[in-house]
């Protein structure tokens, strides 16, 4: 991340506590990451079901369970016009990727979306870009390259269909999905 | 589509196209207007002083036939057919602001003998300037022979005559031949009513839109959509003889730009690779397709023949590097780049050296297309809201179309004269096609069934 790299430790601690205590404007509303479990400590257990023991929960290694599982970290959300991965989509690629090692044998999609306040064409080039970037960091942690395919829908699928600075944010996003 | 037009070469009964040659060729307006000085629109050059030419009262009364006798063509008859033709030629330039027309409905019919000697004191009572005289005749094998003349009423002259034979089903494009025919003599601009539009019409909600290729003439008749709409269709061109469309499709799920033959029916991949491709384009001959590729994030602009076969690459810089547009002699190419950290407009030659930014706005600047005049580039000024806007092909005489929140990718009429774009409803999402002209003038929208989007206007049709 080329703008990280101008910042020494200190200022990188400095900034990102601010970050995280003023909840940068452009980015949408988070939810909390999921209490550390047992399932974030080993690598091989299977995941907790859900937490009421009368229900099954969704089967253990499906897209619903990943979504279940990830608690909308399956996504991560971008600057206006960047691509580049940040701190707390560092942190979701994380969680995506130790899912995905749970499970060897799944494949993922990871599809690139932008908000509307761009042109049409550049916009698939831009989602295809993002969706790379969230790919190339799973890689990165170890995750197959192959069993991760990019999909690009550039401006065409906004999560949020509202015209504001808000619903743009939450559209400009990356989205994880395994291939059930 | 089954044009067959035959030009008529030899016949007594029928002014010829050849004796319009002998005709004076110069525009009705004398020459000193037509060397422009900048207004305060900043016009220079390559845009006419229009004012003398475009308040001239033109009466254009139904076209008259020597034989009322029913046609294959949807309109009618022969006499039905010369009302409607007369209607669609009145149409063409109301809509799109040129002179004063007065159409068929509120004038008196004309008699078939006076088709090619009019009755100019009627007409210069009534106040007009111009004239137009048609005529409609049925043809061998099912075939219509229209012919279209235009008068000066106050020197009592002919300026131009001509005539075509179409098919019954392409009679709307003798109206166009013949308002074409008018248009350019007055003007002397270059004709481009008898021309298609390739689109996208939208249907659904704005989260998940139903996007589906279609086609229609310039005025929005003979509207057809090719895709049924189970894949999402974008961004589509004509190819030069109208005989193909390249588009993107998500038909096997993620984009590829496909070339899709009209007549056949059938499609096939622009470029096989497993590399998601957009912006597809035609050069002006029709004999090569540009398009980008996506390797790795990166995407890049690379061209094909359009017969098929091995792309050559034509940029190769990190980040993006997207859509393309031939300068009308094919010679230069301008394209989007974010090489310098956001999205601009360059130039290149057509094989890919010399590239270089011509864009120094501020803002972003997208979706470049060159005119077929080959002076300006038109494009898409992003800065807050997304605006039409042309410049020279170096870049300088910024000068804006529009003025909205946002609409974006300006096409060009085939005359260079007209922009054409889509607008998007802020909320609502709706988007729509308008044109605008390149004085700024007359922006107003292009009628489709549903939203549209993407438009692109293909070239005057043979």
């Amino acid at each position: 991340m080329p703008h990280l790299s101008r910042l020494n430790t200190a200022t990188f601690a400095l900034v990102s506590a601010a970050a995280l205590l003023s909840g940068c404007a452009s980015k949408p509303p988070k939810q909390l990451p999921p209490e550390p479990g047992p399932a974030a400590t080993t690598t091989t257990t299977t995941p907790s079901p859900d937490s009421t023991s009368l229900q099954a929960g969704p089967p253990a290694g499906s897209q619903a369970d990943f979504r279940a599982s990830l608690m909308g970290q399956d996504t991560i959300h971008f600057e206006l016009d960047k691509y580049n991965i940040d701190e707390p989509s560092t942190a979701a690629l994380r969680a995506q990727a130790q899912w995905l090692q749970r499970y060897p044998a799944k494949k993922a999609t990871i599809e690139g979306h932008c908000d509307e306040r761009g042109t049409r064409e550049y916009n698939l080039a831009l989602g295809e870009r993002r969706a790379n970037a969230a790919k190339n960091y799973l890689v990165s942690l170890g995750v197959d390259a192959s069993r991760l395919t990019t999909v690009s829908y550039g401006k065409e699928r906004p999560l949020d269909t509202a015209s504001t600075e808000e619903a743009w944010a939450k559209n400009r996003r990356a989205v994880t999905i395994t291939v059930d | 589509m089954n044009s067959r037009i035959i030009a008529l070469l030899l016949s007594s009964t029928i002014c010829l196209p050849a004796s319009a040659q002998t005709l004076a060729t110069q525009p009705v307006v004398p020459q000193a207007a037509k060397a422009a000085a900048p207004d305060a629109n900043g016009l220079t050059g390559s845009v006419s002083d229009d004012s003398a030419w475009q308040s001239l009262n033109i009466d254009i009364p139904a076209f008259a036939t020597d034989n009322d006798v029913p046609t294959g063509a949807s309109a009618g008859s022969t006499a039905q057919l010369g009302q409607a033709i007369a209607q669609v030629i009145t149409a063409d330039l109301k809509n799109n602001g040129l002179f004063k027309p007065v159409g068929p409905g509120a004038l008196p019919s004309v008699p078939f003998e006076q088709i090619s000697a009019p009755d100019f004191t009627v007409w210069s009572a009534r106040g007009a300037e111009m004239l137009v005289h048609g005529s409609v005749q049925n043809a061998e094998g099912g075939r219509l022979t229209v012919g279209c003349y235009l008068y000066d009423v106050g020197l009592h002259q002919k300026l131009a005559g001509a005539s075509w034979i179409f098919g019954p089903g392409e009679w709307r494009r003798a109206a166009h031949k013949c308002a074409d025919t008018v248009y350019a003599r007055l003007s002397g601009e270059s004709p481009f009513f008898d021309s298609r539009i390739a689109y996208i019409a939208e249907t659904g909600p704005k989260d998940h839109r139903m996007k589906r290729l279609a086609i229609m003439d310039s005025d929005g008749a003979n509207h057809r959509f090719i895709t049924s709409g189970q894949a999402m269709a974008l961004t589509p061109r004509y190819s030069p003889d109208y005989r193909k469309i390249v588009y993107l499709s998500y038909l096997n799920g993620s984009p590829r730009i496909y070339v899709y033959d009209v007549e056949a029916n059938s499609q096939r991949l622009v470029a096989e690779t497993r590399n998601p491709t957009f912006a597809p384009r035609w050069s002006p001959d029709g004999k090569w397709i540009l398009y980008s590729m996506a390797v790795a994030g990166n995407t890049n602009i690379y061209r094909v023949s359009a017969q098929g076969g091995s792309s050559e690459q034509l940029t190769n810089t990190p980040g993006i590097n997207i859509g393309g547009s031939f300068s009308p002699d094919g010679s230069k190419v301008v394209f989007e780049s974010d090489r310098g950290g956001s999205q601009q407009v360059y130039v290149m030659n057509a094989d890919g050296t010399g590239q270089h930014r011509i864009s120094f706005f501020g803002g972003r600047a997208a979706t470049p297309e060159w005119s077929p005049r080959g002076d300006l580039i038109a494009f898409t000024h992003i800065a807050g809201n997304l605006r039409i806007a042309v410049m020279g092909t170096d870049g300088s005489g910024l000068r804006y179309l529009t003025n909205s929140w946002q609409d974006e990718a300006p096409t060009w009429s085939p005359n260079g004269r007209i922009v054409q774009f889509f607008r998007t409803e802020k909320g609502s999402g709706h988007t729509s096609i308008w044109q605008v002209d390149l004085t700024g003038r007359n922006e107003r929208r292009l009628p489709t069934p549903v939203d549209a989007s993407d438009p692109s206007w293909g070239p005057v049709r043979q």
